[in-house]
């Protein structure tokens, strides 16, 4: 079974601190870590090829330093990582993210399941999985909570707000995964050590090495812009009920009664 | 130099609400949307038109006239009783090409961010995610789109100014629904029209009307079978339209204490919320939080009790009207966005609380 997960290195938003003068974050020293959801895809991947054998192939789109992010899930059990990393990618939106990965998936082979997760905690948009979907001409399954995968059929939990669906689908399909699935593994010790003497174990790609429409790329190409950014700013700032207990409790009545909601 | 090629935007008018159903029942999230649509529509003296997809809509469909719709499209089909990427990716980008909308909008559900994507990459333009404010910038005439990343860290505005329609998501219980206005919902009359049917503008004059759209859906491939929905019997928990809700955060000290939390929500009539701490230490349901990958609240009245007000958990609540917060450490960042704050024990204040206002009735 050929197995293709995304993985997206973020920095940790829990660590992102905010420069209140400036309105910006400050992302100087925030550990960068692969994104939640994206590990649980990893685990999903490397579970069915444990079970029925077969490849698992990691692609990352993003600097350099990504390469981090695709050790680690080396480490997690990958067989291949490919890094697809070019200044032409930068500033890309989802519609230009998602040709990207695309172009890059159809280059590295032909895969039967494309795991996504649902949303990278930096961008937030949860987008990209079903807009790869799109450009692969597949089926998509987003939101996937329990997956079993049966010959050529796939039989997904869907979540939804109130409960759930069971969709299935035949191979190929794209799904997008929920932290419900599963508990992700640890890195293994010993393929850290291999995937620092296998050299080859993590590819990295530029514009060159696959095929792109290169008017396809980038900021100019997106068609979303950031047009600003701002720190969300704190509107109101709360009265503090003074006293003692009784007299807190009483007051904080008082105030209810006033805005009529006793 | 790549040269990247302009989308000709010329000829896209009118606002876009795609409204979703369940069961034939419209979701809030449409009138949300259509009262935030009106408003937009208006800026730019142009129309507002509702589209259902669905099995038997007609009906209920009316509904989207009181909350300001000038038209309603319905494409009514047995296959479109429940949402499935395929059918639904198809038909709208369909009617998108015919009727070329200058914007789109749909709700950011579980099935409506399914979808949303997969037409903006289908129609090679952008989608903003999770807005939480959209203008018009008069000059330009583009739609500003205000919306929350970095786990609501950081706000952004996203503009999509040389492709259309321009589309975003917006989460379920974010925009204020309009007071509905029965009297607007007076005289319909249904026209049927083939989506494929290349006048098909030029059906539609007036407003206040149904349009019947009927699609051929037997040329769509499609791939995936729902076998079957289950709800879950989440006891009654239905924190988006709560009135009143009292949350409880690791505070709280235990699972036992919980009770306090909501004997306190029982008092008041109201339901209880919790941040992501307690869900995850298993002291409650996942269907009581709150923030971010929780429910987004916007009641009356909001009590936050041994909260600490981590910008995840704000995200999904500081939109409500009134924040009451209760907690030990008089710096709690929750502290900075309530309306009335009590610094103490919330063992012994809830309590208090729950007493008093008993003694009222
Ligand atoms: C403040 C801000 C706001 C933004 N708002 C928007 C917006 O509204 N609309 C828009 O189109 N763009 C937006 N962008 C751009 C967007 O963040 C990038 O395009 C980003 O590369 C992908 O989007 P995401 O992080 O939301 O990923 P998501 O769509 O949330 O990611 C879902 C999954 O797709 C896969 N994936 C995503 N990116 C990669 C990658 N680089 N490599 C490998 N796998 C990946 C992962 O499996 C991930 O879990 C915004 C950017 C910023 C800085
Ligand atoms: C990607 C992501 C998504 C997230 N999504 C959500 C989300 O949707 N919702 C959410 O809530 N969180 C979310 N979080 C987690 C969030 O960052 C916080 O960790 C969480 O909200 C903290 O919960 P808390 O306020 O209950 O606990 P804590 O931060 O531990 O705060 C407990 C508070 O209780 C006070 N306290 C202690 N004892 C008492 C007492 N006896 N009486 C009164 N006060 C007392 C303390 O002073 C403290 O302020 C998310 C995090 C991430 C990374």
């Amino acid at each position: 079974m050929n197995i293709l997960v995304c993985v997206k290195q973020v920095p940790d938003t829990n660590e992102v601190k905010i420069d209140e003068e400036k309105g910006t974050l400050i992302r100087d020293g925030v550990p960068s870590i692969i994104n939640p959801e994206d590990k649980i895809a990893l685990e999903e991947a490397v579970r069915l090829k444990e079970k029925n054998g077969g490849k698992v192939t990691v692609i990352s789109m993003g600097p350099p330093q990504a390469k981090n992010a695709l050790l680690e899930a080396y480490a997690m059990g990958a067989d291949e990582c490919i890094l697809l990393s070019d200044r032409a990618f930068a500033g890309s939106d989802t519609w230009a993210t998602s040709y990207t990965l695309a172009q890059g998936i159809k280059e590295a082979g032909e895969f039967e399941l494309i795991f996504c997760g649902r949303q990278a905690i930096d961008g937030d948009t949860a987008q990209v999985g079903p807009q790869i979907a799109e450009k692969l001409e597949i089926p998509q399954i987003t939101y996937v909570k329990g997956l079993k995968v049966d010959g050529k059929k796939v039989k997904a939990k869907r979540a939804l707000e109130d409960g759930y669906s069971v969709v299935e689908t035949e191979l190929p399909v794209l799904l997008t995964v929920i932290d419900d699935l599963n508990k992700p593994r640890y890195p293994s010790i010993s393929r850290v050590v291999s995937a620092f003497q296998k050299e080859d174990c993590i590819k990295v790609w530029t514009v060159e090495d696959f095929e792109v429409d290169k008017t396809k790329l980038g900021l100019d190409a997106s068609p979303t812009q950031v047009y600003d950014t701002f720190v969300p700013t704190n509107e109101k700032k709360g009265e503090i009920l003074e006293g003692n207990k009784k007299e807190k409790v009483k007051k904080l009545l008082e105030k209810l009664k006033m805005e009529q909601v006793i | 130099e790549n040269k990247v090629e302009k989308q000709e935007i010329s000829g896209y008018e009118g606002v876009w609400v795609l409204a979703e159903q369940r069961n034939n029942k419209l979701m809030d999230v449409a009138f949300e949307l259509c009262s935030e649509g009106r408003k937009l529509a208006d800026e730019l003296d142009t129309t507002l038109s509702a589209v259902v997809l669905a099995s038997n809509i007609k009906e209920e469909a009316k509904e989207l006239f009181a909350y300001k719709a000038d038209h309603v499209y319905i494409v009514e089909d047995e296959e479109l009783k429940d949402y499935r990427t395929e059918t639904y990716t198809s038909v709208i980008c369909d009617l998108i090409n015919e009727f070329k909308p200058e914007i789109v909008l749909l709700g950011a559900t579980h099935n409506g961010r399914d979808l949303g994507p997969r037409i903006s990459a289908r129609l090679d333009t952008g989608l903003t995610a999770d807005c939480t404010k959209l203008a018009i910038d008069k000059e330009r005439e583009i739609l500003l789109q205000t919306r929350p990343a970095f786990g609501g860290n950081l706000m952004a505005t996203i503009i999509c100014p040389d492709h259309r329609p321009q589309m975003s998501t917006v989460r379920p219980g974010v925009m204020e629904k309009a007071e509905p206005d029965y009297s607007r919902s007076g005289e319909i009359e249904e026209i049927e029209v083939d989506i494929s049917d290349k006048n098909i503008k030029s059906h539609i004059t007036d407003s206040g009307k149904i349009i019947n759209l009927k699609s051929d859906l037997s040329d769509i491939d499609i791939y995936t079978t729902i076998k079957e929905i289950i709800k879950e019997a989440k006891g009654s928990v239905n924190l988006e339209e709560a009135e009143i809700i009292v949350s409880g955060g690791r505070g709280v000290g235990s699972p036992e204490n919980f009770k306090l939390i909501e004997e306190l929500a029982s008092v008041l009539g109201g339901e209880v919320g919790a941040s992501r701490a307690v869900v995850d230490e298993g002291w409650i349901d996942k269907a009581h939080q709150v923030g971010q990958t929780g429910k987004t609240v916007k009641p009356r009245v909001y009590f936050a009790c041994g909260i600490s007000g981590a910008i995840q958990h704000k995200a999904g609540m500081e939109n409500s009207n009134l924040i009451i917060a209760i907690n030990t450490d008089e710096d709690a960042p929750i502290f900075e966005i309530c309306d009335y704050g009590l610094v103490g024990d919330l063992k012994k204040t809830v309590p208090m609380l729950s007493k008093a206002f008993k003694d009222l009735e």
